[in-house]
């Protein structure tokens, strides 16, 4: 009887859901960042800057003939891809998204791709997952990120070495998919550019002496030890030995080693080191950071800004195609990021949509300076840091 | 000739002086294994977080210190917070041993029943000192950073190799000098110390001859406080204080006093010394000096590494698996496992 209740109760409720949905204009976009794990001091703030734009379009009602756009927010604990494949079906079959904004870790963005956006044809706009391998993942053209790959910085941070006439240079890794990723990365461009790696290898985390490191690293020499690593882990153990043992006094760094413990702990004893990390100078940067402190959020905490653009994608993209259907609008994503057509910063989101309503096109640059190439991938821009007088200098971005 | 001093600078720069540094560490600590082991008979998997413990309460006095405005010149004030530290590390222990292992040693419970007990309070104190202080990077050390540095060194030789040689390192390597001296004069000469070793030799021969086992574990634990917090201290000094990394230093010490021989303080000194040796040695890139002391027609091309640093933790087991093999009592004679 119990169980008949139940039954009848829940079909009610499904009822009423279909009921409504097909009675109101509403659309919904899943949000799923790792709300709990190694992350979740971020996915606060990016899952507000994606729920900026979907308020700001929602507001407008200019979309698709008044539409109101939701957010439902899931949790895909960043590290555990059983559980994030869980909660993205979870969105698709019983909360009926149109659009997914996420994951965020390059692990489960790979599961949830494979698993449930593709059997799903769901399309889904990670604004964090970085790892180079997702490339090349089998998406069918419907997966896209708004965050570069670190094959773009290790070329980055390759082409600034080469400029300054650095030739030769020792590199150290942290032993994971990011730092493994990004030195081979690395050293295919900067080898590739006339420069010569005379040792690639890695270091762990969290260990207690890195003499050894530092010791094959000073033997095999170079100008520069080039170290993609956690400026908070072992990165900065490895720097500490080789400064010590004057083995290096020039570094080149990735962005897990700029920040402010670097120059903390070391100051002016690494004065010209060189360094890479996501940043622009565009003008929707700083227009998205007075919105988002307007909104009570900090726009400048990493990956947020790159969240609000993941879901004003898929919105304009729906606007551009007159659909919500994600197989409608898929086609549309780079369309509306990509020139030719009107820039549109943060806080122009009703006039994109005017205009693409009106059969007009638009180049989307967000807060993150969005440009979409090869198979969906963010260009990425970065700022190119160097440490003057013990203290971090952007000197200019690429 | 220049070559030939080029090449052995090299070599101390590289492998002699950071790996005496980091043997003396690890000796301090495998030290305070083996005590254990050798008088309250388990291996203690807490030995590691002990050591953040103690050095939490001197860096926390350190800081205290540094505020009011006290240094010791070129000495980083840490040494002074030692004492301190050990205050706060024996109260530490002699409370965990009140209330967890007194009622397991009452209970006459197995060896392997106190590792895994040791285990729980290994995490206990894990969390507790991430608590207070916290679970990041802390610096602590402070005065002369350098007793020679590598460009001074090159500046005042004219070699073309620099030689460093921190303060920390020296101090490491006199206070592991003294320490030890100091605990083997306990141990062989006073009463206590004698009483110490009776009661590891023969528990129930040294309680029939009337020694106060109560009193054997309190200055066991004591002895173990004050050598896990001035090693843990000075590995704080030479490299950084993080609550994780003295965690992870619990393989490396542990392989050192298996492989000196478990329950012998001198088999864990040479364990220290053979475990940071082989690391740093085994991984080492040798081309650098051997460029310098081969005639040029001998030259290697390569870098002349027997093993990849990233297998530098695998080294330290493999020398573990052969001891263990071939003398299972380790170098020295200690009790088998």
């Amino acid at each position: 009887m119990k169980k008949l209740l139940t039954a009848t109760a829940a079909g009610a409720l499904l009822a009423g859901a279909a009921f409504a949905d097909s009675h109101s204009n509403e659309i919904k976009m899943g949000i799923i960042l790792g709300f709990t794990g190694p992350i979740e001091s971020l996915t606060p703030n990016m899952a507000a800057g994606a729920e900026m734009a979907i308020n700001e379009v929602s507001e407008s009602g200019a979309l698709l003939d008044g539409a109101t756009v939701t957010s439902v927010r899931a949790d895909s604990t960043c590290v555990d891809s059983a559980a994030a494949t869980a909660a993205a079906e979870r969105l698709i079959t019983s909360d009926g998204i149109k659009a997914m904004m996420g994951p965020d870790c390059s692990g489960v963005t790979g599961a949830v791709l494979a698993n449930v956006a593709v059997p799903n044809g769901m399309v889904m706009i990670s604004p964090s997952a970085t790892s180079p391998a997702l490339t090349d993942a089998e998406d069918n053209g419907l997966f896209f990120r708004t965050a570069p790959s670190d094959a773009r910085q290790g070329e980055v941070l390759a082409n600034i070495m080469l400029e300054k006439g650095i030739s030769e240079a020792a590199v150290t890794y942290t032993n994971n998919d990011y730092g493994k990723g990004f030195a081979d990365a690395f050293q295919s461009s900067y080898e590739a550019g006339g420069g010569t790696v005379t040792l690639s290898t890695p270091h762990e985390d969290g260990k207690a002496d890195y003499s050894a490191e530092v010791g094959s690293l000073a033997s095999a020499g170079g100008d520069a030890l080039v170290v993609l690593g956690y400026v908070d882990q072992g990165g900065a153990g490895v720097i500490q030995g080789a400064i010590d043992s004057g083995a290096f006094d020039m570094f080149a760094l990735g962005d897990g080693m700029i920040g402010d413990s670097l120059t903390a702990a070391f100051g002016s004893d690494i004065d010209g080191t060189i360094g890479t990390a996501p940043g622009s100078d565009n003008e929707g940067g700083a227009k998205f950071a007075e919105m988002a402190s307007a909104a009570g959020i900090d726009g400048t905490s990493v990956y947020a800004g790159e969240s609000y653009d993941a879901a004003a994608l898929m919105l304009l993209a729906m606007a551009a195609a007159g659909s919500s259907d994600p197989a409608d609008y898929v086609g549309k994503i780079e369309m509306v990021a990509n020139a030719p057509g009107e820039t549109i910063l943060p806080g122009e989101l009703a006039k994109a949509i005017q205009i693409l309503s009106d059969g007009g096109d638009v180049d989307y640059a967000g807060a993150t300076g969005v440009e979409l190439v090869g198979s969906g991938e963010a260009a990425g821009s970065y700022a190119e840091f160097v440490v003057e007088d013990g203290a971090l200098k952007v000197v200019g971005y690429r | 000739m220049i070559d030939l001093l080029n090449g052995i600078v090299a070599l101390a720069n590289f492998v002699l002086i950071p790996a005496i540094a980091y043997g003396s560490q690890l000796a301090l600590g495998a030290l305070g294994v083996t005590l254990i082991y050798g008088i309250l008979r388990f291996s203690n998997f807490a030995h590691g977080d002990t050591m953040a413990v103690g050095t939490m309460f001197a860096v926390l006095v350190t800081w205290g210190l540094q505020g009011m405005g006290v240094s010791l010149g070129p000495f980083p004030t840490a040494l002074l917070a030692i004492p301190f530290g050990i205050l706060g590390a024996a109260a530490i222990v002699l409370l965990t041993d009140k209330y967890v292992y007194k009622f397991y040693r009452a209970q006459k419970a197995k060896p392997v029943i106190l590792v895994i007990v040791s285990m729980g309070v290994m995490f206990i104190y894990n969390g507790f000192t991430r608590i207070i202080i916290g679970p990041d990077d802390h610096r602590f050390a402070d005065g002369e950073r350098f007793v020679i540095s590598a460009r001074t060194f090159r500046d005042m030789t004219g070699l073309e190799e620099g030689l460093a040689l921190r303060t920390t390192q020296v101090i490491t390597v006199v206070t592991a000098v003294v320490v030890v001296a100091a605990l083997f004069w306990f141990l062989n000469k006073t009463r206590t110390g004698k009483s110490m070793r009776a009661f590891s030799d023969n528990e129930d021969l040294a309680l029939l001859s009337g020694i106060n086992p109560e009193r054997v574990v309190l200055v066991t634990w004591l002895i173990v406080a004050s050598l896990a917090t001035v090693a843990g201290v000075l590995y704080g000094l030479d490299k950084s204080f993080k609550a994780f990394t003295y965690f992870q230093l619990l393989l490396p010490i542990f392989a050192a006093a298996i492989v000196g021989g478990l329950g012998n303080p001198l088999g864990a000194i040479a364990g220290g010394f053979v475990i940071a040796f082989s690391e740093v040695g085994i991984t080492y890139a040798w081309k650098k000096v051997l460029v310098y002391l081969m005639p040029p027609a001998l030259e290697p091309d390569g870098l002349v590494q027997i093993l990849s640093t990233e297998y530098k933790f695998a080294v330290s087991f493999v020398i573990l698996v052969i001891v263990l093999l071939f003398r299972p009592t380790g170098l020295f004679r200690g009790k088998s496992l």
